[in-house]
């Protein structure tokens, strides 16, 4: 057996709250392809991030070509020749491709050391981006590339490296069909170089086309590592998903009422095109999607927190007119957002504070805020949705994820919302939280509202929802019950290879 | 392949990507200079002349230089309010250095100078090291500095400073030292940003710090050797002020932070940093220099002067995110 260029072996990594990684082992060969599989949340980028010296294990060792080797930082990592393209590219926007290529290894000149040789950097980039096929002008700004090109870009700088392994975190996800040939392609050249390549995707149709072995991933844990030619894509995801979907999903069938929301023709650019769909009281219904499909941008432009190009929006069976969130508020919509630090929360603000953001009206006299009504109905949210905390008062950036997510969820029940739209509601909380997210929807379907569920995590959509939209590149391409649904079903819908199942 | 081919090759292909493509960015604000100077002949026939010119300049100088610093660290992300505490800081230890202590005016300009980037050092310190924000760094570093003046001359102006030291504020033959010692230093900083790696880094970590932390880049001293610079510039500035008022005083440029982050911005800088270019300051300095100047020959008021200088900076930034959504729509 080959000596492998990389092992990792008994990685842990925690976070306040989460254990993101627990004994996670991964063996790499020279010259392979190595997937590395995993739902959401499975620890696949927590790993990958050690490895590239972003984040420091808690336990483990990491050997390169069987000795021990130094990763603590991003430099060490660098000169180990790891390089990383991470999903969201790792490019500064306003300087050149042959800047970005070289940036911290810049050439000097002869005569002055901390002069920069522009045109050697753009010489060197010239060579590499035509090693690579790649049509890209060395001196053209990042922000003036396509996605495509940004890619080839990172791909160059990690040639540019002599990296040995490149990890690439999933490379396709924004790419169109012929872009993905390039980029395979490209992966068989390094591959013939002797360049070890960790491959993450959610693709099922890329597994079998560019690898050559799977790690799967699951719960911060290694699974199993296999070869490609001794299992089929159906081994696989039951590997990833890999446990009873009933005992996670404490799902209570609804009674579905009235129609609560019908959403017609809405448009925002190429990512939502023409979206229509209907939820029922009582109903949850699930939207699933890969990454970049478009279902936070349905949800956003839904709830107008972009404006749509076109799109009719009818409340219980009445056309709402939506220019602003707050009209969407006043409506009846509530949106649960995706990025709880960043979009849900205020982070230096109170529990109560935060809870009673979206429905101040209730707790207000003219100009006053009632202090002692808003901490009456928090206190109330706490004990309901046994949030965590100390107190009323504490800062939610001092909360577990968890329990952050509870204090959103608070938010938009205290809001009276008829339709709720949780996107990702669950992500980057641990199963204990999940399960009392999943309840407190239960609670909302008994009392009649409607739910719009995001998702990545196909467990999570199958189990929760009573009815599935699968969306690709921008389009709803089904609408089914979920009793119809199965994870081979969404995924090939999601990865635009099933047809159209619209009901 | 042959390396003669690559040449020719690449030669090619970056003659596609113009010179106006790079300079979009100072291009709107060379036509509003232009346009401002339009005006201003048409309103005095003093405006146009050499002697008014090399008075522009003279009298930009002092700020020009400040912003030229405050480019830098308005690029990487940052902003320095301490600038004009360091100005008069430095203006007062130079000319006690050399009234109460005899030194020899060229090393007191020396060690002046030196306690300026000191001072920025410090602020690169807290503000790479311990990760304060700029804003509140170098706020507290404009109270110390201004508070530190004061002190060594229990708020007393030091007049009558030496001779030799005054001749930094002269002229050879028509052309003011300072102008001359403006031009150097926009020279040097120009050299620095767009050839060097400081300078490259600058942009780098301006445009995306993490990208650039994790391209190991070592961005804390980076952002210490920016703010160097930042204090290296309000000395030199200083040197300039207090040769020509021959005098220093511990209220000396005040509010002259405002007057350089303004000039940076009308210049073409974004606040967010990553974007923007030296000679657009160059510009922004003019533009108000210019403007300054020519209301001063038009007899205008103090008053309406500050809110016709408010409303530039504000109309120059907005002409400047109107252009970038229209750019981001494409």
């Amino acid at each position: 057996m080959t000596v492998p260029i990389l092992e990792m072996k008994d990685i842990g990594k925690s976070f306040p709250g989460v254990v993101a990684l627990d004994h996670a082992n991964l063996d790499v060969r020279p010259g392979e392809v190595h997937l590395l599989l995993g739902e959401n949340g499975a620890g696949k980028s927590t790993l990958i991030k050690i490895l590239s010296g972003a984040y420091t294990r808690d336990s483990g060792s990491i050997l390169l070509e069987g000795r021990e080797a130094d990763l603590s930082t991003p430099q060490a990592a660098q000169e180990q020749g790891i390089a990383v393209i991470y999903q969201e590219f790792n490019l500064v926007p306003w300087l050149s491709a042959a800047e970005n290529i070289f940036l911290g290894r810049e050439f000097s000149t002869s005569w002055f050391k901390p002069h920069v040789n522009r045109r050697k950097a753009e010489m060197e980039a010239w060579k590499i981006l035509k090693r690579l096929s790649a049509d890209i002008n060395p001196r053209a700004a990042i922000a003036d590339l396509g996605v495509a090109q940004q890619q080839m870009v990172e791909v160059a700088k990690a040639l540019s490296m002599n990296a040995r392994i490149i990890v690439m975190d999933e490379p396709t996800a924004a790419l169109t069909g012929k872009e993905c040939d390039t980029l395979f392609s490209t992966i068989l050249d390094l591959k013939s170089r002797g360049v070890a390549i960790i491959y993450i995707s959610h693709r099922l149709e890329e597994f079998h086309r560019v690898g050559d072995r799977a790690t799967v991933m699951r719960d911060g844990k290694t699974i199993k590592t296999l070869d490609l030619a001794d299992v089929d894509v159906e081994e696989l995801v039951r590997l990833m998903v890999g446990r009873s979907l009933k005992d996670k999903f404490p799902k209570v069938p609804a009674t579905l009422g009235d129609e609560a929301l019908r959403v017609e023709n809405l448009s925002r650019g190429n990512k939502v095109k023409n979206a229509s769909f209907s939820i029922r009281e009582g109903e949850v219904a699930g939207l699933y999607g890969l990454v970049g499909a478009g279902r936070t941008e349905l949800a956003r432009a839904l709830f107008r927190a972009d404006a749509p190009d076109s799109g009719k929006v009818y409340l219980s069976g009445k056309e709402a007119t939506l220019n602003r969130p707050r009209d969407s508020i006043r409506a009846g919509l509530g949106f649960l957002t995706e990025d709880r630090k960043g979009q849900g929360l205020v982070m230096p603000l109170g529990v109560d504070e935060n809870v009673t953001l979206a429905s101040l009206d209730q707790f207000s006299r003219p100009g006053f805020l009632s202090r002692a009504k808003q901490a009456r109905s928090a206190r109330q949210f706490v004990g309901r949705m046994r949030i965590k905390t100390p107190s009323l008062s504490q800062e939610v950036k001092n909360l577990s994820g968890g329990n952050q997510q509870k204090v959103v969820l608070a938010k938009w029940l205290s809001s009276d919302a008829k339709v709720f739209l949780f996107d990702e509601p669950t992500r980057g909380i641990d199963v204990g939280a999940k399960i009392e997210v999943y309840q407190l929807m239960n609670e909302l379907t008994r009392q009649g509202k409607g739910i719009l569920l995001i998702s990545s995590e196909l467990p999570e959509i199958l189990g929760m929802s009573d009815r599935i939209l699968v969306m690709c590149r921008g389009e709803l391409v089904a609408d089914l019950p979920a009793s119809e649904a199965d994870q081979e079903t969404l995924l090939l819908l999601a990865a635009g290879g099933g047809k159209t199942i619209v009901q | 392949m042959s390396s003669d081919y690559a040449d020719d090759a690449v030669d090619k292909a970056l003659e596609r990507s113009d010179f106006f493509k790079r300079a979009r960015g100072s291009l709107g604000p060379l036509i509003a200079l232009i346009l401002i100077c339009a005006v201003m002949a048409f309103l005095s026939k003093s405006f146009l002349t050499a002697g008014n010119w090399l008075n522009i300049l003279q009298q930009v100088s002092m700020v020009s230089i400040i912003a030229a610093g405050m480019t830098f660290v308005i690029l990487m992300g940052g902003i320095d309010l301490s600038v004009g505490s360091i100005v008069a800081f430095t203006g007062l230890i130079t000319a006690a250095l050399m009234k109460y202590y005899n030194i020899d005016p060229w090393q007191a300009v020396a060690l002046g100078i030196a306690s300026g980037a000191f001072l920025g050092f410090l602020n690169g310190i807290m503000v790479a090291y311990m990760a304060l924000p700029p804003f509140i760094a170098t706020l507290g570093m404009m109270s110390i500095a201004r508070g530190g003046a004061f002190t060594i001359t229990n708020g007393d102006t030091i007049f009558s400073l030496p001779d030799p030291f005054l001749i930094i504020s002269e002229r050879i033959g028509r052309i003011p030292i300072p102008a001359i010692i403006m031009l150097i230093t926009f020279l040097v900083c120009g050299y620095v940003l767009n050839f060097t790696r400081l300078g490259r880094y600058t942009y780098a970590i301006g445009g995306n710090e993490t990208a650039s932390l994790l391209s190991g880049i070592n961005v804390m001293r980076c952002k210490t050797a920016i703010f160097t610079i930042s204090g290296l510039c309000c000395a030199i500035s200083a040197m300039l002020l207090t040769s020509r008022l021959d005098s220093a005083t511990p209220v000396a440029a005040e509010g002259i932070e405002l007057d350089a982050i303004a000039a940076v911005v009308i210049g073409g800088t974004s606040m967010m940093g990553g974007e923007g270019r030296i000679s657009g300051t160059i510009i922004g300095v003019l533009i108000m220099g210019v403007v300054n100047n020519g209301m001063n020959l038009l007899f205008i008021p103090q008053g309406p002067q500050k809110i016709v200088k408010g409303a530039i900076i504000v109309i120059a930034v907005m002409v400047d995110i109107i252009r970038k959504s229209r750019q981001g729509n494409n």
